[in-house]
């Protein structure tokens, strides 16, 4: 058995609106990461995966359920308790400009771990900055300079520096590659490969891009309205994908491949998805899922394996896909029999 | 002849640091109903290039010819240019939202827009036209929700108003900025579909500008390659993916994780500065192949004899598969 790193246990987080409302951001969600391996969390707009990613870091407060961290409970712990395990714990987000405060220096950026925690100052700062910066692969000789001199790229490094300035044992990437362009976000990419290798970092990997979540992670979930549709190692998800959302996601992804993109079968869902204040009854997804059956209206599927021989593969769906079924021809059927 | 030939377009801004020189020297022809996709990462001018064809770029210098259909985009007057905006050539941007106007209800923006081209046209036979491009666009329920505002739209069915707004008066030729960028890939999916169907059906010819060589691969005839301001190759869709000649189409090629399994190959380095160029080919620093002629500015020249596939790199252009591998 893998050691459990991480672990997410029946989370929900719930957003009052103005008009009394309740957004139900994430709505029950667990699952355990695992030391060394990457979680990719993919999904589209407004699913929660960036919800549950800060969930996890205790950047939120749950509305309910537990989050615990090697065996400890922390998402009930005060700012001030929380503050050691801040250490191992760190959070890269997606924009490079808006997590950077362009009035200050880089060095004193990426040096803010080390004052905050009290672990090195001066000289001896400067020293681990510059070592940091060379890491990721910044101009040491750049330690003063400001934000805005940096490219988007390397202001990501810039951010991917700060987190690891304490060697924390979890990393959590919220998009951070969305914002580069492909020959950077390639860079990036390898960069943190590299740095897992080297450091023995745990990742949970953010991404609405399918095609970057399945060449970092080991496994990923995916997302739908707050909830957990598919959990599965990425092979698996890919190869034997069992829930009918996921296929439709995979199938909407564009392939730089004319001859994929000629042959396959696209499937294009009807509609949009469901608002967060009134999720649909049941499967969260039957309103615009393509095989659809009058049970899917009223009961709510548990996130379970298909096959006994597989699971580690979980899915929350009355009906999940066999390998092979085709479901560009399926259509719902929402009538009592 | 082409239904838009542009012939070495020249843009550039004069800014405090210096001129940036965002377009140099791009030509291109688009033909009627085919789908060219302009593809570039930031800063590459895919952009500034169109806007510039529909007079979009303030404050720019501008040299060049643009001929639609026998007018000059780049020298006519504003009055020309308003008359074929909208009517001839219709646009879409990347951001439905800031595109239309919050106050004012869809419905009464796309009678507005026919009725500014159509000067004959009723109200009510404009209304009507309205609700069957709403239709037309796949929106579910047209005739009620044309009295609805933009922010009762999601992205996605704004993406389709938009997208009913410039196919209003059955353009030529549709101008696609980044259509789906701010979209989701299901939602994605659908505006695609949408933008072929009627490409298919009006016979459209369309510019897709876009990062996403996905998006090419899905919906192009023909393919221009763009750094710095400049082509590097142009080719049909199939020579840019699979006999492409130029490193840098290659080194985009090679960037995405979907095509390699285990270490990705990304290009080193970033894009230079467009107001400080150097002489030469503008990607020699990032290149694996450079040599000592990289140091003189590349032209665009024919690869493997094809005048539909050409390259602006100096390494040799005969046997194509001799820098594919």
């Amino acid at each position: 058995m893998t050691d459990v790193l991480l672990k997410v246990d029946d989370v929900r987080k719930e957003f009052p609106t103005h008009s009394k409302e309740v957004v139900q951001a994430v709505a029950g969600v667990s699952l355990e990461v695992h030391k060394g391996e990457t979680l990719g969390l993919v999904g589209e707009t407004g699913c929660g995966k960036s919800t549950l990613a800060r969930c996890m870091a205790h950047l939120y407060d749950v509305t309910s359920g537990s989050v615990w961290f090697e065996g400890q409970e922390i998402s009930k712990l005060s700012r001030k308790a929380m503050r050691p395990l801040r250490r191992d714990v760190q959070v890269i987000f997606q924009d490079p400009y808006g997590s950077l405060n362009p009035r200050r220096r880089v060095g004193s950026i990426i040096g803010d771990p080390f004052a905050i925690h009290n672990i090195a100052s001066g000289n001896d700062r400067k020293k681990k900055v510059q070592e940091l910066m060379e890491l990721v692969g910044l101009n040491p000789e750049h330690y003063n300079r400001f934000p805005a001199e940096f490219s988007g790229g390397q202001r990501q490094r810039i951010g991917v520096a700060r987190a690891l300035a304490l060697r924390p044992k979890l990393v959590i990437c919220d998009e951070p590659v969305s914002a580069l362009d492909v020959s950077i976000q390639a860079q990036i990419i390898n960069l943190l490969s590299d740095l897992q290798r080297e450091f023995d970092l745990t990742y949970v990997f953010i991404s609405h891009d399918l095609s970057v979540v399945r060449h970092v992670s080991d496994r990923i979930a995916v997302m739908y309205l707050g909830k957990i549709v598919e959990l599965a190692p990425t092979s698996e998800l890919f190869g034997q994908t069992r829930h009918p959302y996921t296929r439709a996601l995979l199938s909407a992804l564009p392939v730089a491949d004319p001859d994929t993109a000629d042959s396959r079968e696209q499937i294009i869902l009807g509609g949009d998805i469901p608002a967060a204040t009134n999720p649909p009854t049941g499967c969260r997804f039957h309103t615009r899922c393509p095989k659809a059956r009058l049970d899917c209206t009223a009961e709510e599927p548990p996130l379970e394996p298909v096959l006994n021989d597989q699971p580690q593969h979980r899915t929350a769906c009355l009906y999940p896909l066999t390998v092979g079924e085709d479901l560009s021809t399926a259509v719902p059927d929402l009538k009592a029999s | 002849m082409a239904l838009l030939q542009v012939r070495d377009l020249k843009v550039s801004f004069d800014t405090p640091d210096g001129t940036v020189r965002a377009v140099r020297g791009l030509s291109f022809d688009v033909e009627a109903g085919q789908t060219l996709a302009v593809v570039g990462e930031s800063g590459s001018g895919k952009s500034v290039a169109t806007q510039t064809i529909t007079g979009l770029t303030r404050g720019a210098k501008v040299s060049g010819t643009a001929y639609f259909d026998g007018t000059d985009l780049i020298t006519a007057d504003q009055a020309t240019l308003r008359r074929l905006r909208g009517a001839q050539i219709g646009m879409i941007f990347q951001d439905p939202l800031s595109s239309l106007h919050p106050q004012y209800r869809i419905g009464w923006q796309i009678v507005e827009m026919i009725r500014a081209h159509d000067l004959t046209i009723s109200k009510q036979a404009a209304r009507k036209r309205a609700a069957e491009l709403l239709t037309l666009v796949g929106i579910p329920r047209a005739a009620e929700r044309i009295d609805d505002y933009p922010h009762q739209f999601s992205g996605g069915m704004r993406q389709r108003v938009m997208i009913a707004m410039a196919m209003a008066l059955d353009p030529a030729l549709l101008i696609a900025d980044e259509p789906t960028t701010a979209l989701d890939v299901t939602v994605q999916a659908q505006v695609l579909n949408v933008m072929r169907r009627l490409q298919e059906q009006f016979g459209t010819a369309i510019i897709l500008i876009t990062h996403d060589l996905g998006v090419v691969a899905e919906m192009a005839d023909e393919v221009v390659v763009m750094y710095a301001g400049a082509v590097m190759e142009r080719a049909p869709r199939r020579d840019i993916f699979y006999r492409n000649h130029h490193p840098y189409t290659q080194g985009l090629l090679a960037s995405l994780p979907a095509r390699s399994e285990d270490r990705l190959t990304p290009i080193p380095g970033t894009p230079p500065s467009l107001i400080s160029l150097p002489k030469g080919c503008p990607f020699a620093a990032r290149c694996s192949h450079v040599f000592d002629k990289c140091s003189e500015p590349p032209p665009l020249t024919d690869v493997g004899g094809d005048p539909r596939h050409q390259s602006a790199c100096w390494l040799p252009h005969d046997v194509n598969e001799a820098v594919a591998s």
